[in-house]
This record gives C-alpha cells, sequence and structure tokens, in this order.
C-alpha cells in the first residue's frame, strides 16, 4: 500500500516535492495534517484491524460470533480445496481479463496518440468516459449483449461465421473476463497513454530516416518506451480485476463465485462474518504482495526511464 | 507524426464498437415498447422511463445517492484542502507515509473497506444509518479530493501569497482571500471527481446499505440480482445520460484529462 512504489506519470506527480522557497523544517505542519489524520486513524486504521481480529473469531450457527481467539477460519480456507479452487478461479480470470487489457488496450492507446486533433479528443473521451460511467450499467450492458443463447453477441458471431452454435457467456468464466476486461480497459488505455506522452517522437523519426522498417521501429523503439506503462496499468487492472465485486456478481450468476463475492456471501447470506472476514483479508495481503512485488521488479527493470 | 495506416483503423474501428456498444443496448434496449426485454424494433416508446415513477425505491436512491454524493464530497474536501496545502509546502518527516496512508483507500479493495466498515459500524451502534453511509464515502471519496488539490497547491505562484503577508493580512484573510482562490479550480474539480465517484460506487455500499438508505447503484444492483427487465434499463440509460452530461461539463470547464490524470490508478 504505497504510493512510492507507484509509475505511472499521474501517480508521480501525487507526492511532488515542495518549491525551493519552502521552509524545510522537520516539523511537520500538525494543525493542518492532525484531522484528516484523526478521520483515517478513526475510520481506516481501527475498522481494517478489527476486521483482522474478526478473523479470527468462531463463529457457530446457533450461538453467532463468539468472542475466542480462533485459527479455524483460516485452517478451514487452507485445507478445504473449495478455497484454494474459488481464489485460483479469482486470480485467473483477473489475469485474463489483465492479459486482454494489455494486448488491445495498448495498441489503441498509440493509434489514439497518432490521430489528429479534433478525432484524439473525440475517441480519447469516448474511450475514457466509461470510467465514469456507473460499473452496474456497464455490467448491465454485457448481460443483455451475452443473454442466454440469442444474445446479440452470439447472433453476430453466427452472422460473421465464427461459430456454428451458440456459446454460453452468461454464468461463464469467459463472459466475466470480457466484461471485466470492457470495464478495466480505459485504466490500461491511460496508463499506456501516459507513457507515450514522455516518448520523443524524434526517435521515430531518427530511426526511420536510419532505414529501420515498422516492424522494427514498433519492436525496438515504440514496445520499450511504453512497456512501463503496460506494466503498472497492467498492475491496476489485476488488482482491480481481482477485487471487482458487481461484475462476477451480475455475469458469474450465483455460481461462479470469486473472492469477493465469496465474502459478500458470507457476510450477508450465511452470516458467517469471521469466516467472509478471513476471505477479504487474504484477498488484501495477497493483493498486496502482488502489487508491491511487481512494482519493485518494474521500478528496477525500468528504472532508467523513471529518471 | 506519421499517420494510421488501414489496419490501425480497423482495429480503432473494432475497439470503440468493444467500448460502445455495451453502453449503448442498455440505451437501445430502455426505449422498447415491448413488456420484455427487445431492442426497440417498431418504434421507440418512453413508457419504461415513465415506469420509473412507479417505483419509489428508485427515486428515493437517487436522492440519496445524490445527497452522499454532495455532502460526502464537501467533507472529504474540509478534511483534504488543509493536509493538501501541509503536503504540497513543508517537507517533514513521515511526509510520504502519510501521503500514501491519505491515498490508500485507493488501494484496499472495496470489498474489504465495505466488510471493515460494516463491522465498525455494527459495533459502534450506527449500522444501516445514514452517517455511517456518509463517513464511509468520506474515506473513499478522499484519495480524489486530496490528489487534484494537491496539485492545484504545488503549481500554485507563492508570491502573491508573501505579497499579502507583507501587507499585513492575517492568516484566514491570507487563506480566504488568496489561497483558496489560487487553488479553487483543483478543488473544484476535486469536488467534481469525488462527486462522480460517490455517486458510482457500489462494491462498499451494498455492505452498508439498508432499506431506505440505499444508493442508485446499490438498487440498480438488487434489482438485477433478481431479474433483468426494460425498466432497469431505463433506470440506467438515465444515470448513463445523467454521467454524460456531467463529463462534458467537466471537459468545457477543467479539461477531461486532468481529471483522469488524478484517476488514472484508483482501486475500486
Amino acid at each position: 500500500m504505497s504510493t512510492s512504489a507507484s509509475v505511472t506519470a499521474a501517480q508521480e506527480s501525487a507526492v511532488p516535492a515542495p518549491g525551493k522557497q519552502e521552509r524545510s523544517g522537520a516539523r511537520a505542519p500538525w494543525p493542518l495534517l492532525l484531522p484528516a489524520l484523526i478521520l483515517f486513524v478513526a475510520v481506516v486504521i481501527v475498522p481494517l484491524a478489527m476486521t483482522v481480529l474478526l478473523s479470527f473469531h468462531n463463529w457457530g450457527q446457533y450461538t453467532g460470533i463468539e468472542f475466542v481467539i480462533t485459527l479455524k477460519n483460516w485452517h478451514e480456507i487452507w485445507s478445504d480445496p473449495y478455497f484454494y479452487e474459488m481464489f485460483a478461479r479469482t486470480f485467473r480470470i483477473a489475469g485474463l481479463a489483465t492479459l486482454i487489457a494489455a494486448l488491445f488496450g495498448a495498441p489503441e492507446a498509440y493509434i489514439l496518440n497518432r490521430m489528429r486533433a479534433p478525432w484524439k479528443g473525440f475517441f480519447l473521451l469516448i474511450i475514457l468516459g466509461p470510467l465514469l460511467i456507473s460499473v452496474v450499467a456497464r455490467t448491465l450492458g454485457w448481460a443483455l449483449l451475452f443473454g442466454g443463447n440469442s444474445g446479440l453477441v452470439n447472433k453476430a458471431l453466427m452472422a460473421v461465421g465464427v461459430i456454428d452454435g451458440p456459446i454460453p457467456f452468461m454464468f461463464t468464466e469467459a463472459g466475466v473476463v470480457i466484461a471485466l476486461a470492457h470495464v478495466m480497459m480505459p485504466f490500461m488505455v491511460l496508463s499506456v497513454w501516459a507513457a507515450l506522452q514522455r516518448v520523443d517522437p524524434q526517435i521515430e523519426n531518427a530511426a526511420l530516416s536510419l532505414g529501420a522498417g515498422q516492424m522494427t521501429i514498433m519492436r525496438r523503439i515504440i514496445l520499450p518506451q511504453i512497456m512501463p506503462g503496460v506494466l503498472s496499468g497492467g498492475i491496476i487492472v489485476f488488482a482491480l480485476s481481482a477485487s471487482a465485486f458487481a461484475t462476477p456478481s451480475i455475469i458469474g450468476g450465483r455460481r461462479l463465485k470469486v473472492a469477493a463475492t465469496l465474502a459478500y456471501d458470507e457476510f450477508l447470506n450465511t452470516l458467517n462474518w469471521p469466516l467472509g472476514a478471513a476471505v477479504a483479508v487474504l484477498l488484501l495481503v495477497a493483493l498486496v504482495l502482488i502489487i508491491v512485488g511487481s512494482n519493485a521488479i518494474i521500478e528496477r527493470r525500468y528504472s532508467e526511464v523513471f529518471r | 507524426m506519421s499517420r494510421n495506416g488501414s489496419i490501425a483503423l480497423i482495429f480503432h474501428t473494432f475497439f470503440v464498437i468493444f467500448m460502445v456498444a455495451p453502453i449503448l443496448v442498455v440505451c437501445l434496449v430502455a426505449f422498447t415498447p415491448e413488456g420484455y426485454l427487445s431492442l426497440p424494433t417498431n418504434g421507440f416508446s418512453l413508457r419504461w422511463f415513465r415506469t420509473i415513477a412507479d417505483y419509489p425505491e428508485f427515486i428515493n436512491a437517487f436522492w440519496v445517492s445524490l445527497w452522499i454524493g454532495a455532502v460526502s464530497s464537501v467533507v472529504a474536501l474540509l478534511f483534504a484542502v488543509p493536509a493538501a496545502l501541509a503536503i504540497a509546502r513543508h517537507q517533514f518527516r513521515g511526509r510520504e507515509a502519510l501521503s500514501a496512508l491519505f491515498l490508500s483507500p485507493l488501494m484496499i479493495p472495496h470489498v474489504v473497506l465495505g466488510i471493515a466498515f460494516l463491522r465498525f459500524f455494527t459495533q459502534a451502534g450506527l449500522s444501516g444509518t445514514f452517517i455511517a453511509l456518509l463517513i464511509a464515502h468520506v474515506v473513499v471519496v478522499f484519495p480524489f479530493a486530496l490528489r487534484l488539490t494537491l496539485a492545484a497547491a504545488t503549481g500554485m505562484d507563492r508570491s502573491v501569497e508573501m505579497a499579502a503577508v507583507s501587507l499585513g493580512a492575517s492568516n484566514w484573510t491570507l487563506f480566504r482571500r488568496v489561497t483558496l482562490p489560487l487553488i479553487l479550480p483543483g478543488v473544484v474539480s476535486g469536488w467534481a471527481l469525488a462527486f462522480i465517484q460517490s455517486f458510482d460506487e457500489v462494491t462498499m455500499t451494498v455492505f452498508l446499505a439498508a432499506p431506505g438508505i440505499e444508493t442508485l447503484p446499490v438498487r440498480m444492483f438488487l434489482y438485477i440480482q433478481d431479474n433483468i427487465d426494460p425498466l432497469v434499463t431505463s433506470v440506467s440509460a438515465s444515470v448513463i445520460v445523467i454521467t454524460m452530461l456531467a463529463l462534458i461539463l467537466l471537459d468545457r470547464f477543467y479539461g477531461l484529462e486532468r481529471v483522469l490524470a488524478g484517476h488514472s490508478d484508483r482501486g475500486r
């Protein structure tokens, strides 16, 4: 959970160094900071600590939450293959959604960047705009497009002749992956776009004048320079996909559980709060480890790009 | 810069269709004259938009969303503006750690936040109240309010402030008459982005919602879980249109790129 591990241009400007004329005393301006700090300790750190504690409490069908310290929930998650399967599904879906977003989002950002004035802004609005539209509305759109065997996607695919019979998208992993890739796509485009803004177009021209072909320029000039953007976008998309709730819930239905929807079920249907808390804490820890780990690798690998 | 080739433009066309199709289909189905889900082939009808009026739960949820969004964004700014000024202008120990803490709601999955808040507010005896929902939203939108204010405060010219101080302005006058007007564009767009975030939030809110204090996305989500009918598409289409209008206004007055730059690595 560190911002210093950030890599995109926007993130780098998140905590800018103070200007030269500022005092650089070591004393923090507490009167300005204290209200926000108190707010965060009271309603972020304390609730999170309570959730971790909750995951160690016991729960009984008739007794409810018992305030004892036990490893029961953690043992259950560890030993029951159901949870292993569920977490594997969660990260598989997130990984595939990230892959699709990278494979299509990165080229699109490049194409957008080469467009001329009115079109550039127009298509940027079209592609990034959905970011601000409710995720429920966007997922509903996919539910309508998939809609059983006679959904529009199947009709279109069969009309083109790609498939012979309808393939099920609703309540399948494939459907969840496609819908998630759509929901997360703007983050990838935005991230690659930010990386492209730092690319000097003269380098491309220089390569061209030295006789490099289009493929060579793409592979040797463009790709290495936008790779940090693709990777940091990938981290964002992966983290958000692995903890997504509304999309897997609507497209995946009640049977195809991922971590977030399982935790929701434990909390609001089964009422086994301690087990739900353990699932949530595990998801948080896994994601933090993955994000911090891959950020460290990317920063080391591409340190020269960020200098 | 060279122009895009034809392959690139074909790719681009399919990409745009992919991005727009789900949103377009919601808006089209909303106009169906039939009683079931279908594309409007026999003319457009507003019957499903009129039907929304018969469902007070959607109307009520809309007002709850509007209130929660507006108030939580203001409250978040009350905390974020001083913090942003402190972080932008002072070099002190723990500055990085504090910024990380303030931006952490971007990184913590919202399902985890929802669970943590549900546990916390239940223990505090506030579960299912408007105030609990409000506090939770203040936390979630805080990073957006902080970021845009921080960007404005960092890029600000301090010489005007120094002139004001040399002319004998008090701290409060300095803030009210000089600093605040200078960072106002950042503060206003921070409010707008925070409002949109709050208005769209569903994952965390679904844990805290109770009958009567559901936000619109939560109401829509719970409705869709039971069944999908043209009614929920007309509600969604309305939400899409409202968001688009807000988007265009934001683009006109502030520039979408600047707003989205503050948006680029959030966690939903």
